[in-house]
């Protein structure tokens, strides 16, 4: 890899890791993060697929009160320098290139949420600087400290991609080429199904008894493979509002029937 | 008396721009009271021009905070309200302000939660995944460019609308409307983790269950085909009618298509549901995450899977 590209690598990875405490813009996730990747290292194609892929696993991996999830960041920038590094090494086989990084990318999403941790801690003395600063009624000190705090995080992905852009791409194609077939198939079978667990964070979160039929609803409708994401979008949209709607009115009507639904809309005709 | 103070729209929107990095310094102890503060720093320099009442400010909004990064939007706007009351002479007590960030916190993180990351965000993300998957930039240029441009829209209207409000804003939090959001976010984002654990969620089982020796006439016979062009014509009517078991005399159904003929899908909801359960049981989604790996690679050296 060029300096040029390792630079470009290395400023992406530091925007992955500040978005990885901050949420905003989203540069953590793997679709933005791959992508990007992908596009400094010329691999755009590849870097898209791998971002799609991993965006489908790390659909619901959302940080809520105690339960952290793996940690999104390290997660896509290190998968997609290990994939850019197959790629750059020789690997004919892009998917083959692609589900192995997704593989080893998840034990590194969990190094990456060890060094969160560490930053979160690290950040107590930081705003005890700021209160100090506070004390002092100095802005620029604070305005400092928070970006001091955030730059911290970027360098917690930057400094990983970087070590990992030193790699040799020759041995990480040796690597994937030294496979067995029967570990690349293992784990392509393994990545397809650890989607589940993103899916379930998101359920333990949401369901109530209420909700589940929806659940089941849209399990049953999404084995019609005409209906798009977009027409399945739809449909709970206005499954949601129906459902709100009809509660609205079962509130508003209660007392107010005569006990005799079909009485009520007989005596409407009149 | 003195001439009013107010904050501009530019001051407002310099807090809005500086609100996006709430979470920099999140820590243990405090969570997001250093970006709050950081946050604030425009309307404190507005509003207070003597030294003691920018430390008094300063120090009141250091104190512990922590919400969803987006929703805090109107709590901001509320306390620039409040902030803006107190820099005119009115008697707002710092318990007040702390008071009204505490109180609106709570309620509103368990909005921000399921509307933005259980439900806008795996939409979102699962479309641009889909074309993405497919090759297209469209993807994710679509995921960055929807997502940022309803968070900035999202912040700084609903930071403006608690600016505007002020503390009424309370009563409408206490009101029927927050539910309402949750419960149906909460029913769209059932209805499509449902449909994505049928779509993404992959499981094959590849043993074979039967083999069957089809009848003559249930399969094409190859030998029989009449030459050249004919043939693969003759062969292609016979496979429109015959389906995928007609190409050879012999019907090998695999386990999983026994499975599918139930509901498609079933092993990737049952999988996802004993998902529910550990996560329930207090297991580390990353341990699960990596036991699936291991079955995958037991299950494709056994060849079951």
């Amino acid at each position: 890899m060029s300096i040029i590209t390792i630079a470009l690598i290395v400023l992406v990875a530091f925007l992955a890791g500040m978005e990885g405490v901050l949420d905003e813009f989203q540069f953590h996730q793997p679709l933005v993060a791959c992508t990007l990747i992908g596009l400094v290292s010329g691999h755009l194609a590849e870097g898209i697929i791998l971002g799609g892929s991993l965006q489908m696993i790390a659909l619901g991996w959302a940080n809520i009160g105690a339960a952290q999830a793996p940690d999104a960041a390290l997660a896509s920038v290190a998968s997609a320098i290990i994939m850019v590094l197959a790629l750059d090494g020789g690997t004919a086989n892009s998917t083959d290139a692609i589900s192995t990084s997704i593989a080893l990318a998840v034990p590194l999403s969990v190094a990456g949420l060890f060094l969160t941790m560490i930053c979160r801690t690290i950040a107590i003395p930081i705003v005890h600087a700021m209160d100090a600063a506070a004390e002092k009624g100095n802005f620029a000190a604070i305005d400092g400290l928070q970006i001091a705090a955030i730059a911290l995080q970027g360098i917690r992905i930057a400094i990983p991609a970087l070590a990992l852009c030193f790699v040799p791409a020759q041995v990480v194609t040796d690597a994937l080429n030294m496979m067995p077939a029967w570990l690349s198939g293992g784990m392509a079978v393994g990545g397809g199904m650890i989607a589940a667990v993103g899916y379930a964070m998101v359920i333990n979160m949401m369901a109530t008894k209420e909700v589940w039929p929806f659940f089941a609803l849209g399990f049953c409708l999404a084995a019609i493979s005409q209906l798009t994401l977009i027409a399945l979008g739809v449909i709970g949209v206005s499954l949601a509002l129906i459902y709100l709607g009809l509660k609205d009115l079962a509130k508003n009507g209660n007392g107010g029937g005569s006990g005799d639904p079909l009485g009520d809309i007989l005596n409407d005709y009149e | 008396m003195a001439e009013k103070i107010t904050l501009s729209k530019k001051d407002r929107m310099a807090v809005a721009w500086r609100h996006q990095f709430l979470q920099g310094s999140w820590n243990y102890e405090r969570m997001q009271n250093g970006g709050w503060c950081y946050s604030m720093v425009p309307a404190i320099k507005k509003l207070y021009s003597n030294k003691e009442d920018q430390v008094a400010a300063l120090k009141r909004h250091m104190e512990f905070y922590n919400t969803h990064p987006y929703v805090s939007a109107p709590v901001i706007g509320v306390t620039l309200a409040l902030e803006e009351d107190r820099a005119n002479g009115a008697k707002v007590e710092d318990a007040a302000i702390q008071g009204v960030k505490v109180g609106m916190m709570g309620p509103l993180a368990g909005v921000g939660d399921p509307v933005f990351w259980f439900t806008l965000r795996p939409i979102l993300g699962a479309l641009g995944a889909s074309l993405a998957l497919g090759g297209s930039i469209l993807g994710p240029l679509l995921f960055f460019f929807g997502w940022n441009i309803i968070r900035m829209l999202f912040l700084w209207y609903t930071q403006e609308f608690g600016y505007k409000v002020g503390t009424a804003i309370t009563k409408d939090l206490s009101g029927g409307l927050l539910g309402k959001i949750t419960e149906g976010a909460s029913i769209l984002g059932m209805f499509i983790i449902g449909s994505l654990v049928q779509r993404w969620v992959s499981i094959s089982f590849t043993p074979v269950v039967s083999k069957v020796t089809q009848p003559a006439g249930a399969y094409i016979d190859w030998a029989n085909l009449p030459a050249g062009t004919d043939g693969i014509r003759e062969a292609l009517t016979q496979f429109a009618s015959l389906g995928a078991t007609g190409l050879d005399v012999i019907k090998t159904t695999t386990l999983q298509a026994n499975l599918d003929s139930l509901i498609p899908g079933l092993a990737a909801v049952c999988l996802t549901l004993l998902c529910c359960q550990l996560l329930k049981k207090k297991v580390s989604p990353i341990v699960i995450i990596l036991c699936l790996f291991a079955v995958g690679i037991g299950g494709r050296l056994l060849g079951i899977m």
